[in-house]
């Protein structure tokens, strides 16, 4: 089996996989890394969301080996310890999540958002977000969030 | 309340956010146990088909197989249904056996074949493509008409498609009225059969301990008690105290996480045949095929009004699809949650209404956030809005005229419910005023000088929920009782745990029935915790649906609060020397009445935890109490949903422009998350309207089955929402609450299609069905032309 | 996902020799859809050849007339281009509306180009604006590139180098999206080149992307949306889904490219 390396919210990690183990799947299973969820099996849901080298991808829709050598950042490393990042902080002041099995995708996702576009209108933060859905929120306070984001992040 | 405001009406930030929004929420599918194999479900790809033979024999001895399991095999109970219908004619619904691994014959696709179990999931998945299933295809019945007058039967051993006719009403009444009517309004309206998509697939783990004998069962349930009475007592047979139920943090339900699954009872008995725990979870493919759906009802209505508008009497004939076998709470659905509602918010004064309920050869279909009540609003509001159409009213009018007016409550409707409170003309003309209706002209004369066209739609609806009264539903054929329960366990500090049978997924439970405790005790959140989901902790619970957990889960913990607190009264009167009767409680602190006599909760929690001086004979030590509450009624939230949209005529494009909101759901106990419950339920409404619908084709295969094709609302699919609330209080909870949960799914659907007729009814549109696609709307502007020009 | 080999070469070079040494080898580009493929079991290689090592195969180039992409450059890439942006800004914007913000990230033009999913944005991009397609033993122009559902011209051991595309005087793009699955389900690029004016539609047609000969003609002679307006595409030889008709997917190319050249200017 291939070894694959690479650093993981700041750690270097590294471990034996099939060379078919997506990315998802070598995070939650061998780094027990469970933040990052699986909602679906076409790449459109998003709950899987990460940063590969500061941008977002979808880890479901990649293999553990294609990741090889980059620097991977999932929901667990984005807090400063306890202090949370402010797009988490702007989601739990915004009521930006319910049930939270979307939340990781769209947190992450949110960021590099707000990372590469950070004057966004309602509408460009409406369509950023066609690569994650939501059944709980109805997205207006995950919107709201984003923008309050923009202002603290 | 306390200083910083956590009691009741405050905004309270969410406490079980931190845990999911850094990753640490803990879902099924995050469980992982010592030992642990791993199961993939082999499913039917046919809709219906006799299965020969299965020759498992390559796949038992395949890499990393731990075993493989048929229906051979497996020999246990049939999955309940919980609620058993009566035909009109006396007769009790046709209740087929509905077997965890099929016995010999497949009906749905998806229908569960065998159970492979591996030490990955990867091989499990590899050796099931070994499984030899020998099929004879069988022609399969997609559709409810030819169900109900076709050869092809989904269960031979009934001997028909047709599971009940139910009637409720009085059908000569209402035919009588009918015949003295000055207008009568028709409509022919399809509920489009929906698929819940919770965004956390099903998952089950189940565990068996040889030491012990114990099972443990870790699932996505809205309602883990229910689903060790329905698996441990009719499929499985393992008595309750031998077995646990754990539903951990799930993401969402929707209705589609109540029902009690196949894949559970399979995953626990398999665990005590191969001695190790296994987990199963499906993928979003296998979710499509495997959740229970929602609504697809068939209806002819009519609507007699005199000349004024006033509404006479309304007919209604409803076929309701079972799918292939009787989910949990499958027959209720389009009876009891449906035809009920069926007086919406009108003055109607007779009703009658026929269901037919149909097996075919697709998933089974049970409830969906609403569940009923969304059907039968869309029904009314449909009628109501081309009512007005005909009659030259305006949509307003014909509503405020036939309204069930405010000093009417309680108000007995034809159809069985007594509704408590409530006052339409309120949230109708707040939502008037959110919506600016008054601008609404300027708008549209705006769209169409852009070459769109502009609609605005009403909704005006009630909804049953807080379900529900034990006796009520006992009597109508439900086999369980719908009590919620609650414990507060004081602990001896004087922090507070409180159990209840109210699952949260989503809804934010932690948060709210937190507030009450720190309401009731004068407490800070940070000193309560709330516990659910497992029933080796929470002493019992009926969980969560039907906009239920409030108005039944938080009755049942503030009874068990006013129990504590009784009895700290009690406490306290002893420390303090004095009379039960003259010992106060405010804001966490007792005192003896006209005296500066005072102790502080905590102490009284101490006391009762070390009784080295306490009254024994009159008190037992410690502060911890159970309640059990039942409802005396159902709730009666309601209010008015408007929708404004912009259509492009050339594409079919529908844009919702504005959605405004006016709901009463009662007292408010936690503003920012009944905010967020209705903005949910919106989408979920919109999505019908606009976006979701299930299609099968005529072998009963499913065209969509992954979000390639089924269409999921998304951000930009919808508009930030105007919600506001008009409030009566529920007349018979003590917090006066009605429920908020499904609200926003059954007042928004007919809204939006009102809103899409209104764009285009001067093109000659007259109806567009649900999901109103851009197809589907191309398809209607293009039809409605020629027939209007010869209008 | 079956089992297979993974590797990843550096060079296109040793890219081909591996997969040449491999029982039943694919390469794999950002993996935007062999991945998902894979996933579903639709497809069993017995080798991954993965070309995100080969670093010759990323860049963009603007010389002249001509915008030459490396195939393994990203969508999102070649949408933030201030190259691209400036010299065909339709196909910045095009790319800019491939997928999600996710997808662009890992999904790259060549491996687009070389699946040839017919309902992919850039193929109408290649055929409308005359683009060249460079692999590593030759140049193929986009009119003999696309040659049906998900087939090109491509050999099994040939890769994608880059993708050529000359500048136009006037281009745009309008997609209407498949509401469930945001592919196109019909796009429409309309290009007015030195050579005439150029008409290609993904996601409707029964073999994949086509031009639209008669939209040409009529656009060459006058480019405006009024020339498209009465013109439609034999709805014989569209698609048909529970998502749109033949019919409709016909009444939506004529909107669309009234709508890309209104677009253009």
């Amino acid at each position: 089996m291939p070894t694959v390396t690479m650093t993981v919210n700041g750690k270097k990690v590294s471990g034996e996989v099939e060379a078919r183990t997506l990315l998802v799947q070598f995070l939650r299973e061998n780094l027990h890394l469970t933040g990052t969820h699986v909602g679906c099996d076409t790449s459109q849901c998003g709950a899987c969301v990460v940063h590969i080298n500061g941008d977002s991808a979808k880890s479901c829709s990649m293999l553990a080996v294609q990741a090889e050598g980059t620097e991977v950042t999932t929901i667990e490393g984005l807090a400063n310890g306890d202090e949370l990042h402010p797009m988490q902080a702007a989601f739990k002041e915004h009521h930006g999540l319910q049930c939270g099995f979307c939340t990781p995708g769209m947190v992450m996702s949110a960021v590099d958002l707000v990372k590469k576009k950070p004057k966004a209108s309602e509408h460009e933060i409406r369509e950023w977000l066609e690569g994650n859905i939501c059944r709980c929120t109805g997205y207006h306070n995950i919107v709201k969030a984003i923008q309050h984001a923009q202002q603290t992040m | 309340m306390p200083d910083g405001g956590t009691g009741i009406g405050a905004a309270v930030k969410r406490v079980e956010d931190k845990r999911f929004l850094t990753g640490r929420g803990n879902y099924t599918d995050d469980i992982n146990r010592p030992g642990q194999t791993y199961a993939y479900i082999l499913r039917s790809p046919h809709a219906h088909a006799k299965i020969n033979k299965i020759d498992t024999s390559a796949a038992t001895s395949a890499p990393g197989i731990v075993a493989v399991f048929t229906g051979a095999d497996m020999q246990v109970g049939s999955i309940p249904c919980g609620w058993q219908i009566h035909s009109k004619d006396g007769s009790p619904m046709h209740e087929p056996a509905h077997p965890p691994l099929a016995q010999g014959k497949v009906r749905c696709v998806g229908d569960q074949v065998a159970i492979v179990i591996a030490d990955s999931y990867s091989q499990a998945k590899d050796a099931a493509e070994k499984i030899v299933v020998d099929y004879t295809p069988l022609p399969a019945v997609v559709d409810m008409s030819k169900a109900l007058s076709g050869k092809t039967l989904v269960h031979d051993e009934i001997g028909t498609n047709l599971c009940y006719d139910w009637a409720i009403g009085d059908e000569a009444l209402t035919d009588a009225a009918f015949a003295k009517a000055a207008h009568v309004t028709k409509i022919d309206i399809v509920n489009n059969r929906l698929i819940p998509n919770a965004m956390e697939p099903r998952a089950a783990i189940g565990e068996y301990d040889q030491a012990t004998g114990e099972y443990t069962l870790y699932t996505t349930s809205q309602n883990p008690h229910v689903i060790r009475l329905l698996m441990g007592a009719f499929v499985l047979s393992i008595p309750e105290h031998k077995l646990r139920v754990v539903a951990p943090d799930v993401g969402g339900g929707f209705g589609s996480k109540i029902f009690h699954y196949a894949e559970e009872a399979i995953v626990t008995w398999a665990s005590s045949r191969v001695r190790r725990p296994i987990k199963w979870t499906a993928d979003r493919s296998e979710a499509f095929m495997s959740d229970a759906h929602g609504r697809d009802h068939v209806t002819h209505a009519e609507l007699a009004m005199d000349s004024e508008g006033k509404f006479l009497a309304l007919k209604v004939d409803t076929k309701a699809n079972m799918g292939a076998y009787l989910s949990t709470f499958a027959s209720s659905v389009p009876t009891y949650l449906y035809a009920t509602l069926l007086a919406g918010v009108y003055t109607t004064p007779v009703i009658y209404c026929n269901v037919k309920a149909v097996f075919t050869n697709t998933i089974p279909v049970d409830a969906y956030r609403g569940a009923g009540r969304p059907e039968a609003s869309y029904l009314l509001e449909r009628l109501v809005d081309r009512a007005a159409r005909e009659l030259g009213l305006s949509q307003a009018d014909i509503r405020r005229r036939n309204f069930i007016p405010t000093d009417a409550f309680p108000y007995q409707t034809p159809v069985a419910l007594q509704y408590d409170s409530g006052n339409y003309t309120a949230t109708l003309d707040s939502a008037q005023k959110a919506a600016d209706v008054d601008g609404f002209a300027a708008r549209r004369k705006a769209s169409e000088a852009r070459g769109k066209r502009r609609g605005l739609g009403y909704s005006t609806y009630v909804e049953a929920c807080g379900i529900a009264p034990s006796a009520v539903v006992g009597s109508l054929g439900a086999r369980a009782g719908l009590y919620e329960s609650a414990e507060v366990r004081v602990h001896p500090t004087g922090s507070v745990t409180v159990f209840t049978g109210s699952h949260s997924h989503g809804q934010g439970h932690e948060t709210t029935f937190a507030q009450l405790v720190s309401e009731k005790l004068g407490m800070p959140m940070e000193n309560i915790e709330i516990s659910h989901g497992d029933t080796n902790k929470v002493q019992f619970g009926m969980g969560t649906y039907g906009s239920r957990s409030l108005a039944v889960g938080g009755e049942a913990i503030v009874k068990a609060l006013d129990k504590v607190i009784a009895k700290a009264k009690k406490i306290a009167a002893h420390i303090m020397e004095a009379s039960d009767s003259d010992i106060e409680f405010k804001d966490g602190v007792f005192t003896v009445a006209g005296t500066d006599k005072t102790l502080p909760f905590g102490q009284v929690a101490l006391t009762a935890y070390v009784p080295h001086n306490f009254p024994h004979q009159e008190l037992e030590p410690g502060l911890d109490e159970k309640a059990f509450y039942d409802p005396l009624n159902f709730t009666f939230p309601g209010g008015c949903h408007i929708c404004e949209v912009e259509v492009d005529p050339d594409t079919g494009v529908v844009t919702v422009e504005r959605m405004t909101a006016v709901d009463d759901v009662g007292r408010v106990v936690n503003p920012m998350i009944v905010a967020g419950q209705i903005h949910g339920g919106l989408a979920q409404g919109i999505g019908q309207a606009l976006l979701e619908g299930c299609v099968y084709d005529e072998d009963g295969q499913l065209l969509t089955g992954s979000y390639m094709d089924y269409t999921m609302p998304r951000a930009d699919n919808l508009p930030s929402f105007s919600v506001g609330t008009e409030t009566t209080l529920c007349t018979h909870n003590s917090l006066g609450v009605k429920g908020c949960g499904e609200v926003g799914a059954i007042g928004s659907p007919p809204s939006v299609i009102n809103a899409v007729v209104d764009a285009l009814w001067d093109l000659g549109v007259r109806d567009v069905k649900m999901p109103a696609s851009p197809q589907v709307v191309w398809a209607a502007i293009n039809s409605a032309r020629p027939a209007a020009a010869a209008e | 996902m079956y089992a297979f080999d993974y590797h990843k070469p550096s060079s296109v070079a040793d890219a081909i020799a591996v997969l040449k040494k491999a029982d039943d080898g694919t390469f794999v580009a950002g993996g935007m859809t062999l991945i998902p493929t894979l996933k579903q079991r639709l497809a069993q290689p017995s080798d991954l050849i993965d070309l995100g090592g080969v670093k010759e195969l990323v860049g963009i180039t603007v010389s002249g007339n001509t915008v030459t992409i490396g195939a393994m450059t990203t969508h999102a890439a070649v949408a933030k281009s201030a190259e691209v942006a400036k010299a065909i800004p339709a196909l910045a914007a095009l790319a800019g509306g491939i997928g999600d913000p996710q997808v662009r990230n890992r999904g790259t033009i060549g491996g687009s180009v070389a699946n040839n999913d017919p309902a992919a944005d850039y193929p109408a991009a290649c055929l409308a604006l005359g683009a060249t397609i460079k692999t590593d033993k030759r140049e193929v122009k986009a009119d003999d590139f696309f040659t049906g559902l998900f087939e090109t011209d491509l050999a099994e051991d040939e890769v994608i180098v880059s993708v050529s595309f000359p500048t136009a005087d006037k281009a745009a793009y309008m997609k209407f999206d498949n509401p469930a699955s945001r592919y196109a389900l019909v796009g429409v690029f309309v290009a007015k080149t030195a050579g005439g004016a150029k008409v290609a539609v993904t996601g409707a047609g029964q073999n994949g992307v086509f031009r639209v000969p008669e939209m040409e003609k009529a656009l060459s002679a006058n480019w405006s949306a009024d020339a498209v307006a009465g013109l439609k595409v034999n709805a014989g030889t569209l698609n048909a889904d529970i998502h749109a008709s033949a019919d409709y997917r016909a009444h939506l190319i004529t909107v669309m490219a009234k709508r890309a050249v209104a677009a253009a200017g």
